[in-house]
């Protein structure tokens, strides 16, 4: 067995017990970017092997609450890939005016910085006081950044540009404000939003939504799991529900490509088809 | 040792480039004979927030089809790949490609250091590594990886770089298996076999 093939092997070793000890199913994660986690990891925790990474990760909890940072990851920025949004103002707000309430579901939303995208959205559309976003991601710390709405500072310029070229129809400035180097997001603007632990590896649907919006997430999966929840995915969406997806995700290597047709094809929004 | 044993080893071929990229790479991906069975994956260093062309652009003057990476994608022989803008391009399997969002390199995403290193990982000696002109120092740790799991790894001669930094930070770093001018780089290509 050669050098790679012991670190797999102990790599898989240490999935599986943090999985039995914490529930954490990382098991059916992509194993490239993986494996270059886990070595910042051993790094940043001063262990010299795998195995050394797993006795600690089993045995201090407080320290696999910090290693969550290397097993998910949380790099993202407010409307990311502009045209994304714009699809989402042109194609899918016009059919989701046509319900008296409406339910979205953004899977996977780390920090935060989608949810408070999405919100803005369907404020400027009028669409905000009648809708729930479930806001869900399995690290707990994570979310609760995503809930303060607190961002640094100096994001704020690069999330502007977005905005304006994400179709915004005011400032984003109108709708946070600052000091000590961040700024906070309007709360009523989460007035609607809850936010929730939740795990496409393990949970299973809990509500049927309108909208599903899951962006660079199941590029960390290995097929079977990104297959698992795109499943989960159509089971909660309505009839002809929306599906959106990271510009460089698609269905087409998995086993769901029938279920879904592309609404924006280059900005990776579907609709649910049957 | 023949030169023609030694090439035909190979697995997988995976090419990193910066600034001065864009004309390095149009000489060495129209150098690729048409009947390579290789995978050849490709991480230029690109602004983050625009669509690129890259792909477009080098696919008319290279014998194989040029195309960008999507997530998951079958690992195709005979096809170049490029690392989307704002996306690391990594090996997942020996039948598959991943991309991801992690953190940015040294300011860049693509990286080519996760690039490399994930291809060592995957293909262990059967990878051969190309490194070209560029202003950084990426890379410097994705050659030392190929080379550490037995793969080859040739460098583009610092003096003759458009930018000298990343192919003299990888010499100094990892070593190679050679150092050559573009131009013999290119005719090695042409003696690619599988």
């Amino acid at each position: 067995m050669n050098e790679t093939e012991l670190f797999d092997l102990e790599l898989k070793l240490l999935l599986e017990a943090v999985y039995q000890r914490y529930h954490y199913d990382f098991r059916d994660y992509a194993l490239a970017s993986l494996r270059r986690r886990m070595r910042h990891a051993m790094a940043r925790f001063d262990c010299p092997t795998m195995g050394a990474l797993q006795h600690r990760l089993l045995h201090e909890p407080d320290t696999f609450a910090q290693a969550m940072q290397y097993f998910t990851v949380q790099v993202s920025e407010m409307f990311r890939d502009p045209p994304y949004f714009r699809v989402l103002r042109e194609h899918a707000v016009p059919v989701l005016r046509t319900y008296p309430s409406i339910k979205l579901w953004i899977a996977g939303c780390s920090t935060g910085e989608e949810v408070w995208s999405l919100a803005i959205l369907l404020h400027e559309e009028g669409l905000l006081d009648r809708a729930i976003i479930y806001a869900t991601d399995i690290n707990p710390e994570a979310l609760q950044a995503a809930e303060s709405g607190a961002f640094a500072l100096d994001r704020l310029a690069q999330f502007s540009r977005n905005y304006l070229a994400a179709g915004g129809t005011g400032s984003l400035s109108d709708y946070y404000s600052s000091g000590y180097g961040s700024v906070v997001f309007d709360r009523r603007l989460k007035r609607n939003i809850v936010f929730a632990d939740h795990s496409l590896a393990t949970d299973t649907v809990f509500s049927e939504v309108h909208l599903v919006s899951c962006r660079n997430v199941l590029i960390y999966f290995q097929r079977p799991l990104q297959d698992r929840a795109i499943g989960l995915f159509h089971e909660a969406l309505v009839h002809r529900g929306f599906l959106g997806l990271g510009s460089k995700e698609s269905l087409q290597f998995g086993a769901h490509a029938d279920l879904f047709e592309a609404c924006a094809r280059e900005q990776r929004l579907y609709r649910k088809l049957a | 040792m023949s030169a023609a044993s030694q090439r035909s080893r190979f697995d997988l071929v995976v090419v990193g480039a910066s600034a001065g990229g864009v004309s390095a790479l149009q000489a060495l991906l129209s150098s690729l004979p048409s009947a390579l069975a290789l995978p050849v994956l490709v991480v230029l260093h690109l602004p983050r927030d625009r669509p690129s062309r890259i792909a477009d652009l080098l696919d008319a003057g290279c014998p194989l089809p040029v195309r960008e990476a999507e997530d998951k994608q079958p690992l195709q022989p005979g096809t170049v790949t490029f690392a989307p803008p704002d996306y690391h391009l990594l090996v997942e399997d020996r039948a598959t490609l991943a991309l991801s969002v992690d953190p940015p390199v040294l300011f860049s995403r693509p990286a080519i250091d996760p690039l490399f290193e994930s291809a060592a990982d995957v293909f262990g000696d059967g990878v051969l590594a190309i490194l070209l002109t560029g202003a950084s120092t990426d890379g410097s740790d994705g050659v030392a990886a190929v080379r550490h799991a037995g793969g080859e790894a040739w460098i583009q001669c610092p003096e003759e770089a458009y930018s000298s930094m990343m192919p003299a930070s990888a010499l100094a770093h990892a070593g190679a298996d050679a150092v050559l001018p573009l131009t013999s780089i290119c005719t090695r290509m042409k003696g690619l076999t599988r």
